[in-house]
């Protein structure tokens, strides 16, 4: 290097060669790997909940756990089958509540609403999604288990209790995420359907909804997958049952799931029924890492772009 | 400074807007503006950014309402109908005055679908495959498209896409169709297609472009209308300087700062 490039106040400007023990260089590369050993600090959690489970679980899965009732303390045999119907049933009705009023609120809030209303009702969909779910379970035991205004048909412990209590920790859910798809549909699509000659109700159920869907889809799995893990909330609404769901009395009377049968057995003095709960988180993670799968592999469209 | 825009006869005068003042909230952006526009002509509206072209065009459709601070005084006549009078309808509006928009925007739908939105919305009882291929083929899109209909307009290029929202427009077949910079996203070669494009379609509709650019609007308009801003305490306020034929505002202006903007000193 010549003289000139020497008086340069950069310093040694020429040289294309790499420096790898230059500061710069040195302080770039500890940082990539400092953040490579966060990354995978993140996933271990998630990682070993799931061998975990699956290493403790598998062994216990068959086809009478996948089909019979839970057994006697003691009893070898039977299985969780009742858990697994409730389970599906409670978020069922959970989801069949908190749908269409979680996506016709979100349209309220996106489309028709504005200023301080909308801020509002944001700002409360916000705190009831914080509400702890214990807190929506005794609500819900209040409201519908004791029903102290003798306005219901079914009272007393049931799976309308627990999906119930379900439907309310998953409608904030589906409002924010409802919110978010809506706004994500650009407004020069509005435009061009309002330009057309469409009202605002053709607009919306036409155009931004159908646009919506996929991302629409994907927050109302979120709510599916917090729904079916909920063990608080259907403690005080649905309790636990060694017996199928009540089909011929109306749903009524306590009623199986899988996250109050884990609770239940984990922690019991009897081997088969620890086993039996292992399974039971096993096919609880399961189905709702099915869900998540179905859900992203339906909505392959993915966010309009 | 405003020209005399009234000619004696009114009745082919499709478009006329009295004295019109538009505010956002209190802001005056556009002052005084009296225009004509002429039935199965090209009007262009030209001027620098912010003098308020795409604004006045809004008004003619009723898309400024989507703007909540916004508010017209004066009149917006559509064959001798003030649009903004107490008992129209802006969506009747917005079916007899169509809109092309500057990026193409069509709907995530198949291409058929786009075409027929409008149609089905508007309550169509007539041959709906007919009417798509009647406006694709006046959008000079219909050769290029016929075998793949149910394909999805995003999957088209972008000058295909804004030709695919001008036969959306045509669809419903308004009177008048609103051209908002159509051309500003799309590549020469597309430009000049959707610009012969215009050049046939006035033959059924009047169309009112705002361009930025200036050869497009000498090339494709019949008449012109030069706006400009008054800066007022630091806030552009718009104006109609001069409107006429396109030939004389580009060839022989009135106006002195018609003149420096069309040889380009300044926008």
């Amino acid at each position: 290097m010549t003289s000139t490039q020497d008086t340069s106040p950069y310093g040694n400007v020429g040289s294309l060669r790499r420096a790898p023990t230059s500061p710069r260089t040195l302080f770039s590369t500890l940082m990539n790997v400092v953040v490579f050993t966060c990354v995978a600090l993140a996933l271990l959690p998630l990682l070993a909940v799931l061998f975990y489970v699956l290493a403790q679980g598998i062994s216990s899965i068959n086809v009478e756990a996948l089909t019979q009732l839970p057994p006697p303390p003691g009893v070898p045999g039977g299985g969780f089958a009742n858990a697994i119907i409730g389970t599906l049933l409670m978020v069922g009705i959970g989801a069949l509540i908190s749908i269409p009023f979680g996506v016709l609120a979100a349209i309220y809030l996106s489309e028709f609403s504005s200023g301080p209303v909308a801020d509002w009702t944001r700002f409360a969909t916000n705190v009831l999604s914080g509400v702890p779910s214990i807190i929506v379970g005794v609500f819900a035991y209040g409201i519908i288990v004791l029903d102290p205004f003798g306005l219901l048909h079914y009272k007393g412990y049931s799976a309308w209790a627990g999906g119930f209590a379900l439907a309310i920790l998953m409608l904030p859910i589906i409002v924010r995420t409802t919110d978010e798809a809506l706004k994500l549909v650009p407004s020069e699509l509005r435009q061009a359907s309002v330009g057309l000659g469409a009202t605002q109700f053709e607009t919306v159920t036409r155009v931004v909804l159908p646009t919506a869907i996929p991302a629409i889809l994907t927050g109302v799995t979120l709510a599916i997958a917090r729904a079916a893990g909920e063990t608080a909330p259907l403690l005080f609404t649905a309790l636990f049952t060694q017996f199928w769901p009540n089909w011929s009395g109306g749903l009524q009377g306590p009623t199986a799931s899988l996250a109050v049968l884990v609770y239940n057995f984990a922690t019991a003095p009897y081997k088969h029924q620890q086993e039996l709960a292992w399974a039971a988180s096993l096919i609880l993670v399961l189905m709702v890492l099915l869900t998540s799968v179905v859900a992203r592999v339906a909505t392959a469209r993915k966010v309009y772009q | 400074m405003r020209s005399d825009t009234r000619t004696a006869n009114q009745t082919d005068k499709v478009l006329r807007t009295e004295n019109l003042n538009i505010y956002y909230g209190s802001f005056l952006a556009l002052k005084d503006i009296n225009l004509d526009i002429a039935k199965n002509q090209v009007t262009a509206f030209i001027g620098p950014s912010g003098c308020g072209k795409s604004t006045l065009l809004r008004c003619y459709n009723r898309l400024n309402d989507l703007i909540k601070t916004f508010r017209a005084e004066g009149k917006v006549l559509y064959n001798n109908q003030n649009l903004y009078g107490a008992d129209i309808d802006p969506v009747q509006v917005r079916r007899q005055i169509g809109m092309v928009f500057q990026r193409p925007n069509p709907f995530p739908k198949s291409i058929y679908d786009n075409i027929v939105f409008g149609p089905r919305i508007n309550g169509f009882k007539g041959d709906l495959d007919e009417l798509v291929e009647r406006s694709l083929r006046q959008a000079a899109l219909w050769d290029e498209v016929k075998d793949k209909l149910r394909e999805s307009g995003l999957s088209l290029s972008g000058g295909q896409q804004q030709r695919l929202c001008i036969a959306r427009a045509i669809a419903v077949q308004p009177q008048v169709i609103l051209m908002d910079e159509p051309c500003s996203a799309l590549d020469p070669r597309s430009t000049l297609r959707v610009e012969e494009l215009i050049r046939e379609l006035k033959e059924h509709y009047t169309i009112v472009i705002v361009t930025h650019n200036m050869q497009q609007a000498s090339r494709v308009s019949d008449m012109t209308a030069f706006f400009n801003v008054n800066p007022t305490d630091g806030k552009r306020q718009g104006y109609l300087v001069e409107y006429d034929r396109t030939e004389t505002v580009f060839q022989s202006p009135k106006e002195k700062s018609t003149q420096e903007y069309v040889s380009g000193r300044f926008g």
